[in-house]
């Protein structure tokens, strides 16, 4: 069972690569290049996790989103909790209250009955903890060998409350950097699922909605200028999009990057970098300097923020580059990679 | 080339005529082939490479010459020599 | 985690900085050879440290950077058929072939796989016995006694759906080509310290009287390639050439004695072609004639497959330390990670990778 995906290509591509899908710069290139070279208008343009659109005078948060997790089951979820997860996250990353989801299925013949149960009450558990209603759906069955078991999406509205306006274009010099927890446990607990790493204590995905996690932070200030949560691609490939998107450059410092010590241990033995793992249950801010402590307190006063940090701030040097002060002293750039992040062992 | 991490041999057993170890690195466990460090006990730091064991940690070594790179950080602290 | 944190010291890395750039009286240029360790300084911006007197130049020890184009091309046509199964190791799958590389290879519905141990491969080998099951085996000294185990166990268990495709090389006799080249400019070398922890370091003392070069056995964590620097820059100031191990905790001048005697067992040397340098005699490793029905060469019968290297890659002469990444004119523009002209811009340690992600072709700034 092959656990890994694409690679960089070998010059201009002629078909669709795995990589496209993996969260670094080659999905950012198909992005670019084919669905925004064909969707143009300024909402979408503005390439943020959701799309905030205005309705008689009301904003809603309209987002979408597609998981295709392999395994299905893992530690601390499904693709039913992440399926809720996902999108109530990135409608929270708008600032919004999500209130409804849609669940569309598309399901391989010969799928148990008991595995698709167990999805759907994993995915019914999520949205009613997350306080989200499924209203509508569909389903569609593919012949065998055309899906991996089962895809879902879905796609979700929320209401944006009057004055929040959060975009990763609007990070400023001296803006602070926030992270809400250790990074990297999704990532890992999957590879682990998959490649039969054993952990001393049993390493979970972090898979949360974060909205109220988010409305404490709101209530906190409301000079915050972004979030945004790290899912694949990783921190590195969330604060890049932010730098390019806001034209500044970011500095984070290593010291400050919370990280356990099961994610580590996996992480050192595969050769692998945790800031390009992904995760489910964190979330990055930018927030105006006053605002950093204000805000950082109500993280950590929350369930979900317990270990929250100010890992870095935004600058005018370097625009569009992320870098980092490493554990030793100087600082080095955190690029965003082409495809996924392959273990090594050289 | 060669990434080798080290680790702590919790367990070991012969296994379909193989010497296997549960090793320990940080906050997991992986299983590891002590073929070629047949003098490597339980409780044992070696340095692990694509699954096998390469050498043990002289632990010994290890802290003599970590003693001194220590203190000579800590001299270099005190009178404020900072690179 | 224990042997690795207390090696990340900023305190220890600093006065070792501080040391060498009170030892150093004069310019210097040494080469760190394993790839690891190159990683190791880009990722921690070692360099930064190091006084400007200090030029470190980056070796050939990159294993997936010197396989021959024509070795990735072989792997990919095995790895197309469709009753193979190919198992490698991650870092060869970007490796750009002549046309393509293993995950198109993949992506066009190939059986490619990734594996952390060659001991995996005989395992699912032996899980799927209507599928010839290929294990790609490169890597230098490190990696042959684990590899060799994979075609032993085989042996041993009577497994006839196994083969390895085999591409092993040597460190020392690349490092004699390096240094009887022209305009050769390394004054001391950065030995690697797990090449080491299998072969010891006895080797290392033929090439050290040979050319009168200090090289320093070195580790991989920040500490132990500083203490490395620190203890050639010694050396070099007092005119010194001799070897001296500073990863004690894992090497020992003898190495390791099962490795090699099951590496003896399973393979022979033999020459080797090196991308972008060309063959080097006595510098690779094949399968001995006894495990003939395990050489996935001789049973997919590519041996005749060749390859001609694209002319503008420079990566000999930055393989041999010659030139910067930098140098390159295709660095950065039409050679980047996403698009890999050669392999040291594709291997996550190759010199080139490692410059482009970590530095962005900023020359060396020294804040020492």
């Amino acid at each position: 069972m092959n656990s890994f995906v694409c690679p960089a290509p070998i010059g201009l591509n002629d078909t669709v690569l795995l990589g496209h899908g993996s969260g670094g710069k080659l999905s950012a290139d198909l992005t670019r290049d084919v669905f925004l070279a064909a969707f143009q208008n300024p909402i979408l343009a503005r390439m943020d996790d959701q799309a905030i659109v205005s309705i008689n005078g009301m904003r809603l948060a309209f987002t979408t989103d597609t998981f295709v997790v392999k395994p299905l089951f893992f530690p601390g979820g499904d693709i039913g909790s992440l399926a809720v997860h996902g999108t109530v996250n990135d409608l929270a990353m708008g600032g919004a209250q999500p209130l409804f989801l849609s669940a569309a299925f598309i399901i391989e013949e010969g799928l148990p009955m008991e595995t698709l149960r167990a999805v759907v009450t994993s995915l019914q558990r999520a949205a009613a903890a997350a306080g989200v209603q499924v209203v509508t759906g569909d389903t569609k069955v593919v012949e065998k060998g055309s899906g991996d078991g089962l895809f879902i999406n879905t796609s979700g509205i929320g209401v944006v409350p009057e004055g929040i306006q959060l975009s990763a274009s609007q990070a400023r010099p001296g803006d602070r950097v926030l992270l809400s927890g250790a990074i990297g446990e999704h990532g890992i607990a999957i590879l682990a699922k998959r490649e039969g790493l054993e952990f001393e204590s049993e390493l979970a995905s972090d898979s949360a909605a974060l909205h109220t996690l988010v409305a404490e932070m709101l209530g906190a200030s409301h000079d915050i200028r972004c979030l945004r949560d790290p899912t694949r691609g990783g921190v590195s490939s969330t604060l890049n999009e932010i730098a390019a998107q806001s034209r500044v450059g970011v500095e984070i410092d290593e010291r400050a990057i919370p990280l356990r010590e099961e994610v580590k241990g996996a992480c050192e033995m595969l050769g692998l970098d945790p800031l390009y793992v992904a995760n489910e249950g964190k979330l990055i801010a930018i927030v105006a300097p006053d605002a950093a402590d204000p805000v950082l307190d109500a993280m950590r006063r929350h369930p979900l923020g317990g270990q929250a940090q100010i890992i870095g701030s935004v600058t005018a040097a370097h625009p569009g580059m992320v870098t980092m002060r490493t554990l030793v002293g100087p600082s080095r750039i955190v690029d965003m990679l082409a495809g996924d992040q392959l273990p090594r062992i050289c | 080339m060669c990434l080798a991490v080290p680790g702590k041999i919790l367990e070991a057993e012969e296994r379909d005529g193989n010497r296997v170890a549960k090793v320990q690195f940080g906050g997991i466990t992986r299983q590891a082939f002590l073929t070629f460090v047949p003098e490597a006990e339980v409780g044992d730091y070696v340095l692990v490479h694509v699954g096998f064991a390469i050498s043990r940690i002289d632990a010994e070594e290890a802290r003599r010459t970590f003693e001194m790179l220590e203190s000579m950080g800590a001299i270099a602290e005190e009178l404020g020599a900072d690179a | 985690m224990k042997y690795i944190d207390e090696y990340r010291d900023e305190r220890i890395v600093r006065s070792l900085a501080a040391r060498i750039a009170r030892l150093a009286t004069r310019s210097w240029n040494l080469m760190e050879i394993c790839g690891g360790q190159t990683h190791t300084i880009m990722r921690y911006g070692l360099h930064e440290l190091l006084p400007p007197a200090i030029n470190l130049v980056h070796g050939p020890g990159c294993p997936v950077c010197v396989t021959p184009l024509e070795v990735v091309d072989k792997a990919i046509e095995i790895a197309s058929r469709s009753d193979v199964t190919f198992m490698s190791y991650g870092d060869m799958l970007r490796v750009p072939g002549s046309s393509r590389d293993l995950f198109r290879v993949k992506a066009a519905g190939g059986d490619v796989r990734i594996v952390y141990s060659p001991m995996e491969a005989v395992k699912l080998a032996r899980a799927m016995p209507q599928r010839q099951v290929v294990f790609f085996s490169i890597g230098f000294e490190t990696t042959a006694p684990p590899n060799a185990m994979a075609v032993w166990e085989a042996r041993r268990t009577g497994l006839d759906n196994f083969s390895m495709l085999v591409s092993h090389v040597l460190v020392p006799p690349a490092l004699r080509l390096l240094l009887t080249s022209p305009g050769n400019q390394v004054q001391g070398l950065i030995a690697p310290g797990h090449v080491c922890s299998v072969m010891g370091y006895w080797e290392y003392e033929e090439i050290c009287r040979e050319f009168h070069i200090p090289i320093v056995v070195g580790g991989f964590e920040p500490a132990d390639l500083m203490e490395a620097v620190s203890m050639l820059v010694a050396k070099l100031e007092s005119g010194r050439a001799e070897v001296e191990n500073q990863y004690v905790r894992s090497v020992c001048r003898e190495g390791n004695l099962p490795a090699q005697r099951l590496m003896r067992e399973v393979f022979r040397v033999c020459g080797r072609k090196w991308r972008g340098i060309g063959l080097i005699p006595e510098s690779g490793l094949c399968l001995r004639d006894e495990f003939a029905a395990y050489d996935a060469e001789k049973i997919f019968e590519v041996s005749g497959v060749t390859a001609d290297e694209p002319s503008e890659c420079i990566s000999a002469l930055v393989l041999q330390g010659r030139k910067r990444p930098t140098d390159c004119p295709a660095f950065g523009v039409r050679c980047r990670p996403e698009t890999p002209m050669g392999a040291p811009m594709v291997s996550a340690e190759g010199a080139c990778a490692a410059y482009y992600r970590y530095r962005r072709g900023r020359a060396p700034e020294a804040t020492a």
